[in-house]
């Protein structure tokens, strides 16, 4: 067990490492200068004293360091837990410009990803049993898996949004609202989240009941299905051990498609310009913000190595083939 | 088993209901308001909604960080002591009393600033002279990037009681003086003095105490709201009473959003540019512009085509010449912008300034857009067509040049491709591209002082109207030539000493004094239309949309004559007159 969990944890900190390293190189990969492109977006500073507030700033970013210094100070600010100052937000640091938009794709994206999944997973074993439904969900179902997000919310925001005016078209709160603990900013937050959130959703949900459907199909005509029918075994039993079979696959799938997701919601969060880090993401690129680029990256990092960890957890709880290897392992 | 499967799902759902609503019930708090913890929502016929000047989350509120503040920050909650209006080229006393000129003693190096009685900072204290004199102090900082204390001339600022500030100069930039005066926002001294060091720009100052009609309300990543501020002092000093309850700037994600929302109804004032603007104001959506016709926009700077006089065959005059009467500008103004700006004097001068400028001599050294007469300049300086028509440089070597515009600028992207093909027909190669706005600002900078930029061509539109065309010609004119991270001027690296000499002495000649003024940009309007540094080619608009159905009266050539902006700048240009003119309109019965 403890064998299982510290290889675990070494490749963890490996791929933490190899991953923020890249995150932490590849924005300075871009053409430009982000203090150049600050200083031009201010226009009216007289050239005299220009040249003292690039100075400012190039040492208030770092900037004025050389490389290697920059990347040995990243990593020893990021044991602080300081993430350096945002040049999109003028100075601000990192964490308090993240902190403000993490709630929102938090609030979208885990109840997409652990709904959509339990939702697929369902339909998609019910599909497997249900001619009719086979008929109507699995096209629908693969309709939704190859829309890209981005243009499933566009299409949700000119039906729902511009012609049936159910739905508030953007942002994460209405415009004449201010945010207090009342039942109607309550509702006027969700009203801004459920288009993103659906766009995401539905997208999601095509897939796992697509692979749900698949992989019910594929053990019901196995060997030890065939066998327990052939015994005279009751159908649902011999479902219910097809399901669990199924599942571990979708398991694996969700871990794996983790960090595809949190893609797809970054681009759904610009379509409807609710303000969560996609938009902030978009903001960082436009202004060459390397360190807000870097904390959000490793935001989405953390927060994928995070998922896979519990899903490594959650394998380990259904598939009982883990438990035993690693049981053997121990001994 | 099944049980197991029911029970590991529900929990699944569970946790995913339970971590959206403290995700939800979290960004709640995270927006937290700065003033007032009531429930609060705006009602809409009190609130003015206005979008285009936020392109990223309103960040920091500090009226001395003047190119990152908020919307606002300094015209709503600032002020300054003179209000200058471009449109009838007049200085308002402000938080100051008398005529800005009167300031001056005989000999000119002493100026008294008289610090109006009666007003009141936010929290209650009075505006004094001691303010006034620390917020001219304070340019000392350096980062701050001011050159009050080096070329502007200060050399002290003292106050001597409580309602006079005694300013001592040597050698003054009386110009950017007076530039001073309206555009810098008087800070308190009792908040900032603290925070005056290396650091002072770290300061945010949300939810600050200012002088203004308007106070912090709140802000977040997409929006930020001010409140009336019912004791502003100009209420009882000048009979002014602005009419929005609560001012809502909305952040801008696109154009198409502000759009959308203007056409909604959603917002009152958008400072957005829009193609199609014809269409927007004849299409019944209740939509005005400040003329009801062509150009409908009120200018508020020049795109000039910037060409860098370091590489062949930019170097050379003639050529020059011949690429500006080469480019057709009534076509990026009719094709490109749908009529709503109009062709720039080739001197490059605001309409504002045309009482400065010398006609005869634009017609006879001016250019204006003749292809025939493009290719015969262009023979006549030896530059040679080749056989596929395109002219050479003088050795034989094919040219082509490149112009650039920021990525997304769709106006300008269209204009370049436009300006390519005027070139073309005169044989000039010209290769119109459009990376992303920082690496047009890369390409631009020279690195040293003696090293050339990289650029071919660039569109530029950095002066914006003010109260001085003394800010146009230091833009052309500057020396020695600006380079690294802060260049800001004279971009094309155009070097005539004796130009760069006379933009000195106008901007030591006092505003009043226009005879001398007049002769001194004569003789600049000479040399730039000799040889060509810059082209200027359109006048870029005050881009304003007003959508009537909530408040009326705005700004228009009819009456209420002031700048409908939002942007940093133009609130102490009389924009913040509009909202004391406009008026809410009555509900539908």
């Amino acid at each position: 067990m403890r064998r299982y969990f510290g290889r675990k944890l070494f490749t963890y900190i490996l791929t933490f490492f190899i991953a923020a390293t890249i995150d932490w190189l590849i924005p300075r990969f871009m053409p430009g200068n982000p203090v150049a492109g600050l200083m031009a977006r201010q226009g009216g500073l007289s050239p005299e004293g220009a040249a003292a507030l690039a100075q400012y700033y190039n040492n208030l970013f770092g900037l004025d360091r050389p490389m290697i210094d920059q990347f040995v100070g990243f990593w020893v600010s990021l044991g602080h837990g300081d993430l350096g100052r945002s040049v999109y937000a003028h100075g601000r640091p990192v964490t308090e410009v993240i902190m403000g938009a993490v709630p929102y794709t938090l609030a979208l994206l885990i109840p997409a990803i652990l709904l959509s999944w339990w939702a697929g997973n369902s339909f998609g074993a019910l599909a497997a049993r249900r001619k009719w439904l086979d008929n109507t969900i699995l096209p629908l179902g693969y309709i939704l898996t190859a829309t890209p997000y981005m243009w499933l919310g566009l299409m949700l925001a000119y039906i729902l949004g511009f012609s049936l005016r159910i739905f508030p078209l953007s942002g994460g709160y209405g415009f004449n609202l201010e945010p207090t603990l009342s039942w109607r900013f309550f509702t006027d937050l969700l009203a801004h989240w459920m288009m993103p959130f659906l766009s995401l959703f539905m997208v999601m949900f095509g897939g796992w009941a697509i692979g749900m459907r698949n992989m019910i199909i594929y053990e019901l005509d196995s060997d030890y299905s065939r066998y327990l029918e052939a015994l005279g075994a009751r159908q649902g039993l011999i479902r219910s051990y097809a399901f669990r079979n199924a599942m571990l696959p979708q398991i694996t799938g969700l871990a794996l498609q983790l960090g595809v997701m949190i893609a797809g919601s970054l681009v759904t969060e610009i379509v409807f310009s609710y303000p969560g880090l996609g938009s902030l993401l978009f903001n960082a690129i436009k202004s060459e913000d390397y360190f807000l680029l870097q904390g959000i990256f490793l935001f989405i990092i953390i927060g994928t190595l995070m998922a896979n960890f519990i899903v490594d957890l959650v394998y380990m709880v259904v598939d009982p083939r883990t438990r035993i290897g690693m049981r053997g392992g121990t001994a | 088993m099944q049980r197991g499967r029911t029970r590991v799902l529900s929990l699944l759902a569970v946790m995913s209901i339970v971590v959206s609503v403290s995700a939800c019930g979290s960004s709640s708090s995270s927006g937290a308001t700065a003033s007032g913890a009531t429930v609060q929502s705006y009602p809409r016929a009190e609130t003015l909604y206005t979008t285009g000047k936020q392109w990223g989350a309103p960040s920091t509120w500090n009226p001395l960080d003047s190119g990152n503040m908020a919307m606002g920050v300094f015209g709503l909650q600032y002020e300054p002591l003179y209000m200058y209006d471009p449109l009838k080229d007049v200085y308002t006393p402000w938080l100051a009393t008398g005529d800005l000129a009167a300031g001056w003693d005989s000999a000119k190096t002493t100026y008294t600033i008289h610090v109006r009685q009666g007003v009141k900072w936010s929290d209650g204290s009075a505006l004094t002279a001691n303010d006034v004199a620390f917020t001219i102090q304070v340019a000392k900082n350096p980062v701050l990037s001011s050159n009050l204390w080096s070329t502007g001339g200060v050399t002290d600022a003292t106050a001597t009681d409580a309602s006079t500030v005694v300013v001592k100069f040597t050698n003054p930039a009386y110009q950017e003086w007076a530039q001073w005066l309206y555009n810098s926002p008087i800070v308190p001294k009792a908040v900032f003095e603290a925070k005056n060091n290396a650091d002072i720009l770290k300061f945010t100052n949300a939810n600050g105490v200012g002088t203004g009609p308007y106070m912090y309300k709140t802000a977040a990543a997409d929006r930020m709201v001010w409140v009336k501020n019912d004791n502003w002092w100009a209420k009882a000093a000048l009979k002014l009473d602005v009419k929005p309850k609560y001012i809502v700037d909305i952040v801008n994600s696109s154009n198409q959003v502000a759009l959308g929302g203007l056409l909604q109804g959603g917002v009152d004032l958008s400072n957005n540019y829009f193609p199609g603007v014809k269409s927007i104001v004849d299409g019944g959506y209740g939509v005005t512009t400040y003329y009801n016709g062509a150009p409908y926009m009120l200018a508020g700077n020049t795109a000039t085509l910037i060409p860098n006089t370091a590489k062949k065959p930019l170097d050379d005059p003639a050529f020059r010449k011949a690429l500006a009467t080469a480019i057709n500008t009534d076509d990026i103004v009719n094709k490109v912008y749908g009529g709503i700006v109009t062709a720039a004097n080739p001197t490059g001068l605001l309409p504002y300034f045309s009482k400065y400028i010398d006609k005869t001599q634009v017609s006879s050294l001016g250019f204006s857009f003749d292809t025939a007469k493009a290719k015969s300049m262009l023979a006549a300086a030896g530059y040679v067509a080749g056989s596929d028509g395109m002219v050479t440089n003088k050795d034989g070597s094919p040219i082509k040049l490149t112009l650039e515009v920021p990525d997304g600028w769709s106006d300008w992207m269209q204009a370049e491709n436009s300006i390519a093909a005027s070139a073309k027909l005169a044989g000039i190669n010209i290769d119109p591209q459009h990376p992303d706005f920082n690496t047009v600002v890369a390409d631009r900078n020279r690195t040293d002082a003696t090293s050339a930029a990289k650029f071919d061509l660039q569109i530029n539109n950095d002066v914006q109207v003010g109260n001085t065309p003394w800010t146009w010609y230091d833009y052309v004119f500057r020396e020695p030539l600006p380079f690294g991270t802060s260049e800001n001027r004279n971009y094309e690296g155009y070097k005539n000493d004796a130009g760069w000499a006379l933009v000195q002495k106008l901007d030591k000649t006092p505003v009043e004094d226009t005879a001398t003024m007049t002769s001194i940009i004569s003789q600049l309007q000479t040399m730039q239309l000799t040889d060509t540094p810059v082209i200027p080619l359109w006048y870029n608009g005050v881009w304003a949309q007003m959508n009537n159905s909530v408040w009326t009266g705005w700004p228009s050539d009819k009456g209420n004559n002031v700048l409908p902006a939002t942007w940093n700048g133009y609130w102490n240009m009389g924009a913040v007159l509009m909202l004391t003119q406009i008026t809410p309109v009555p509900p539908a019965k």
